[in-house]
């Protein structure tokens, strides 16, 4: 399994070295090129032609926040079954990224829909709520948020590590239970469109859209791998300068007994 | 300077500690104060420190500062080290320096050997390491009573040599020591006062 | 005043670094609003009515949360031993840990206030009249909340007791509170309801250190 070449934080810190600044290019030509088709061709077909571009944001953000929840779980399997090395620092790095994925969802689709409320909705602004969809990713948010707050309560890293995973592996159950109890409980006020992409009958939506859609979809993606590469980075040069300190203590203590 | 205690009683949890505890201490003398566990040591000089309230008998000090209590010119070394682990080994020095009065760090932390970790957080310490940045409140901040209880806990053969030439100072300086151990700390010619059962 | 400050600095700092006040303050007070709106349904009028009252309650519990590590943390380490034995009065010393508190943590709740109206569907300028509110009741919150502290310090669990101590005496708070909220729907008089609350506000920030300081020595041995 290529994962075990990179059990050595040492020779997972090269590798990191070396494909930094492949992944950051990658991204930026993937976002020159997402601006450019967002931009340049005219996506006049659909009705709210400003807000659209809304589109190009909210739902790459969504695929990846629910993405790196996924990628915290396989993490945590990775910590507690397989006992990988680097799989808690994996964990602990996805946590920030995914959460501003989420953040970035959450506002845009609160913005979007506020915006389509105001334009062609019969309700007047005021009963703008947080529909079904919106709830369910602010649910997600504060999963993030959660993780986070627990990783920072525990000092010792492995411990932090493991009761951090187990939380995210319960999440995992539980945010499909959430997503189906808000849908159950806000029935009538799902603002969201219905799916267009993914569905049995091909994807719905035009050519010229879908494309654009894939491009920024990608572009943001590897914005998310270079992040958490380097969050993962981050980590590890933590963790060892933690263990140095440690060390240089512990040193002095010993040289004066 | 005189530093005396009259009958003194206390009561910690409905249980009578000790009664009838005497004793009297010029500048520049020490008490040592000895017994098993649970005679009362730590709550003799918790009750001087002004943590422990006295139910009968009298403390007084003699030629100190007039308007201050005998605990504020006291410094308290209990089994805690009153330490921050999320703060840098000479910001914990720093505070406690700052709070009680003001007193220079860096003297202080070589005074106790610890000059080397001053930039270390202090969850790092061992506990013999702890001790010492404790030790170093002492000398930072200069006040004539100190109160010590077991003050070698923790601290190896040089440290307690360390510990026991401040002591000293401190006692040639005309303060006063009275510290609470098990077995001998280093300050010959101390008097001592056993505590247990009569 | 250098002891003084130095003590503010100190907790400050600790709050930062150890982390379980701001960020978790936050965190909680969200989770509140959040929750009740999914207690209550989807019914965008009684969200946008009692919207400002949700506000009150999760930025009064959020507050009460993190008192509990308030005095203990320091009792624990001996260093509340050492408070108690300086010459800065201990009144003055609890007010400046409160201080410090209520800028780590109430602050970042006032703040956060106008976001979560957002999600209530509270209107803009009710929003803005709670905040406001909210920043002189927290500092309230928080001296009030001392005296719990002061008085559970000793107890292992106390955190539970610490909330039943303190919250029937933060209730004149949030009642003139929520009537210097209501304004913008067209209820109370704002100037009236808002001038007791900081009438309240500053009789907390006088009574709650004696009140602690006094407690902390009542539970000496």
């Amino acid at each position: 399994m290529p994962f075990l070449d990179f059990a050595n934080p040492s020779r997972f810190l090269a590798f990191a070295r070396r494909a930094l600044p492949w992944l950051s290019g990658a991204s930026l030509i993937a976002f020159a090129l997402a601006i450019y088709l967002a931009t340049a061709v005219p996506f006049a077909l659909y009705e709210q032609s400003q807000t659209i571009l809304i589109m190009f944001i909210h739902v790459p953000a969504a695929w990846l926040g629910m993405m790196g929840w996924a990628l915290m779980s396989v993490s945590a399997l990775g910590t507690l079954v397989w006992r990988h090395p680097l799989a808690d620092v994996a964990a602990k790095a996805t946590a920030p990224v995914g959460a501003a994925f989420t953040f970035i969802c959450f506002t845009t689709g609160w913005l979007w829909g506020r915006a389509s409320w105001a334009g062609g909705g019969n309700l007047p602004l005021e009963y703008m709520i947080l529909d079904a969809r919106l709830s369910s990713v602010l649910m997600l948010l504060i999963f993030y948020l959660v993780v986070i707050a627990l990783v920072r309560a525990i000092d010792e890293p492995s411990r932090a590590a493991r009761v951090a995973a187990i939380f995210t592996l319960v999440g995992v159950l539980i945010l499909p239970i959430i997503k189906f109890s808000v849908d159950w409980q806000q029935g009538k006020y799902t603002l969201h469109q219905r799916e267009s992409l993914i569905r049995a009958d091909g994807p719905q939506l035009d050519m010229p859209i879908l494309i654009t859609l894939l491009v920024a979809a990608l572009a943001f993606t590897l914005l998310f791998f270079t992040l958490h590469l380097a969050a993962m980075r981050n980590e590890i040069l933590r963790r060892r300068v933690r263990s140095m300190r440690l060390m240089q203590a512990r040193e002095l203590a010993e040289a004066s007994a | 300077m005189r530093l005396s205690g009259e009958n003194l009683t206390c009561v910690r949890g409905g249980r009578e500690v000790f009664a009838g505890l005497s004793f009297s201490l010029a500048g520049g003398e020490a008490l040592l104060v000895t017994g098993r566990n649970g005679a009362g040591k730590s709550s003799l000089l918790r009750l001087m420190a002004g943590l422990v309230r006295l139910a009968e008998g009298k403390l007084t000090l003699d030629g100190g500062a007039a308007e201050a209590s005998i605990a504020e010119q006291s410094h308290y070394l209990g089994h805690q080290d009153a330490l921050k682990p999320a703060l840098t080994v000479a910001e914990n020095l720093a505070f406690w320096a700052d709070y009680l009065g003001g007193g220079d760090v860096a003297p202080a932390l070589d005074a106790v050997d610890l000059a080397a970790l001053a930039d270390l957080p202090a969850a790092y310490l061992s506990a013999g390491q702890r001790r010492r940045l404790s030790i170093a409140r002492l000398v930072a901040v200069k006040r004539p009573i100190w109160l010590l209880d077991e003050p070698t806990s923790a601290l190896d053969a040089a440290s307690q040599s360390r510990l026991a030439a401040l002591m000293r100072a401190h006692l040639a300086g005309g303060g006063i020591i009275i510290a609470a151990t098990h077995g001998p700390i280093g300050l010959e010619g101390a008097r001592e006062l056993q505590m247990g059962p009569a | 005043m250098n002891a003084l400050l130095a003590l503010i600095k100190r907790d400050m700092r600790l709050a930062v670094r150890v982390g379980g006040g701001t960020g978790i303050g936050l965190l909680f007070f969200l989770i509140i609003v959040v929750l009740t709106t999914f207690a209550i349904g989807p019914d965008p009028k009684l969200l946008a009515r009692i919207g400002p009252a949700i506000l009150w309650l999760g930025a009064l519990l959020a507050s009460l949360l993190t008192l509990d590590r308030l005095l203990t943390s320091d009792a624990e380490d001996g260093s509340l031993d050492l408070i108690m034995m300086a010459d800065m009065p201990l009144e003055i010393a609890v007010a400046a840990k409160a201080s410090a508190h209520w800028l780590t943590t109430g602050l970042p709740l006032v703040i956060a206030t106008p976001f979560l109206g957002l999600l209530l569907n509270v209107n803009p300028s009710a929003t803005l009249a709670v905040a406001f509110a909210l920043l002189v009741g927290t500092p309230a919150f928080t001296f009030i909340g001392l005296i719990g502290a002061a008085l559970t310090v000793s107890l292992r669990r106390g955190g539970l007791l610490l909330s039943v101590l303190v919250l029937p005496l933060a209730v004149p708070v949030l009642i003139f509170g929520m009537a210097a909220s209501g304004t913008a729907i067209g209820e109370a008089n704002f100037g009236t309801a808002f001038t007791i609350l900081c009438a309240l506000a500053l009789m907390s920030l006088v009574v709650g250190p004696f009140a602690a300081a006094a407690a902390l020595r009542a539970g000496l041995d």
